[in-house]
């Protein structure tokens, strides 16, 4: 069982701005996130696109932005648990929560903060009739452990970053690659195109385009897949295959957290903008694009207000009665959980003469 | 208003929406559904209208001379479901004076 104090869900900029803004007030913090590295949408929706609108900050990489803030956080130690989807909320006799992931790993804490975006990323799975049925049959969306298709034959669909990279990546794993896209253009870094093109040369990487994946063929298992390719007169025809992997990219979907009792309108979370972001359920949060309120915006900057004034409310719930006086970093500086302290150099007082 | 342009929209339940779009605020196609709440938040416009999610896809139903498909928005469109030959990205499709009598058809989540 993970211990915190507050339960994030979510490894957004919201989340992680949360991180700092707790461990000003000495709250430790654990966060959960479906994707299995931190930035949420800015890491894997658009990581190489300039934001404008982060104050301070006139013009800045997404995947900068989530760089920065794990080092302003960084102090505070915050605990992850990654590649993990939140799936159950139960509430303590004690008020506590025990929040537990897809994989059975349990998160204790009397805070939970939802700062989970537009959801948990899913994979998007192409429409083929039997797919489903052959999942974790030869059929997977994500590669979890390249060394599982060691000497296998692979087909991987799809024409984007992520099929070229694991086509790349898996030629030199498996006994065979299949490379099948629509097209005959990838959308793609410069490099990994140009690497696919010289393993397609050199015989490493089999490439069907303009093609598509239309049938799954196999008993029990996996054995081939029907390819429709639309060359100059349509044909179809079957690649054998143990393996098909299909990378059409992640879609967020709010999921489970739908069904954790909480206030739900137009997908998003119900909180009190008046006073804390408090969701119906004490003690349960939700910050960020998540939330809902009259006048939301949904916003990165508006996340960070929302986490600030979530964690003064955690505190007092942690804290009952305790008083307590808003500090600010230049003047009482930063004392970090891993013993680091930071602080404003003292002025110099030295006479002229 | 004026710069008003009256463009209809066929949402994901087949009920059909002629409604006043703004050609003054810089807005799109997608945007515009959403100001309308023609599908509900979070099942549009995902990526913010980057052309990296293609949840704002529609079939382009009038003759209206919509501006040239551009290479993200076609990469995009080599990925995503349902695709027809007459599918853009809403997100794409700025709302100008040109796009009066503009009608599409919201094609479904994916």
């Amino acid at each position: 069982m993970i211990k915190t104090d507050i339960l994030i869900i979510g490894a957004g900029p919201t989340g992680l701005f949360a991180v700092f803004e707790a461990g000003l007030l000495k709250l430790k913090c654990h966060l959960i996130d479906a994707l299995p590295q931190p930035g949420g949408q800015c890491s894997e929706l658009y990581p190489k696109k300039p934001i404008y609108d982060i104050p301070g900050f006139p013009e800045i990489l997404a995947d900068d932005l989530t760089k920065n803030l794990m080092e302003q956080c960084k102090q505070f130690e915050p605990g992850f648990t990654l590649g993990e989807r939140a799936d159950t909320l139960e509430k303590q006799d004690d008020g506590t929560f025990i929040v537990t992931t897809n994989k059975g790993t349990k998160h204790h804490a009397p805070i939970v903060a939802i700062a989970g975006g537009l959801g948990s990323f899913e994979p998007r799975k192409p429409l083929i009739h039997n797919l489903t049925s052959f999942e974790d049959k030869g059929v997977e969306y994500i590669i979890k452990e390249p060394e599982f298709y060691r000497d296998k034959k692979v087909v991987i669909a799809g024409g984007g970053d992520s099929a070229l990279d694991w086509s790349i990546y898996l030629s030199n794993i498996a006994s065979e690659v299949t490379l099948i896209h629509r097209r005959n253009e990838f959308r793609g870094a410069l490099d990994s195109v140009e690497k696919v093109q010289e393993l397609k040369d050199a015989g490493k990487i089999n490439l069907i385009t303009p093609a598509e994946v239309v049938g799954l063929v196999g008993h029990h298992e996996l054995k081939a897949v029907v390819v429709s390719q639309s060359a100059h007169i349509d044909k179809e025809y079957e690649v054998e295959c143990d393996h098909f992997i299909p990378l059409f990219g992640l879609s967020p979907k709010l999921g489970p957290l739908g069904n954790w009792g909480l206030e739900i309108e137009k997908n998003a979370i119900k909180v009190n903008n008046a006073l804390d972001y408090q969701t119906n359920i004490p003690g349960v949060f939700a910050i960020g694009d998540v939330n809902t309120y009259p006048g939301k915006l949904k916003l990165i900057l508006c996340g960070f207000h929302e986490a600030t004034l979530m964690c003064q409310a955690a505190y007092q719930i942690i804290n009952p009665g305790k008083r307590y006086v808003l500090k600010y970093t230049t003047v009482s500086g930063i004392d970090g959980f891993d013993g680091s302290r930071k602080e404003a150099p003292k002025a110099v007082v030295k006479k002229i003469e | 208003m004026e710069q008003d342009v009256k463009v209809t929209i066929i949402d994901r339940e087949g009920v059909s929406h002629t409604i006043e779009a703004p050609t003054d605020m810089a807005m799109n196609l997608m945007e515009i559904v959403r100001l309308y709440e023609l599908a509900p938040e979070g099942t549009i416009g995902v990526c913010g209208g980057m052309a990296m999610c293609a949840s704002c896809q529609c079939y382009v139903l009038s003759d209206t001379a919509l501006p040239e498909i551009q290479d993200d928005e076609d990469a995009m469109l080599s990925e995503a479901f349902y695709v027809k030959n007459n599918s853009r990205l809403g997100c794409q499709i700025q709302m100008t004076p040109e796009m009066e009598g503009l009608k599409v058809e919201l094609a479904p989540e994916s």
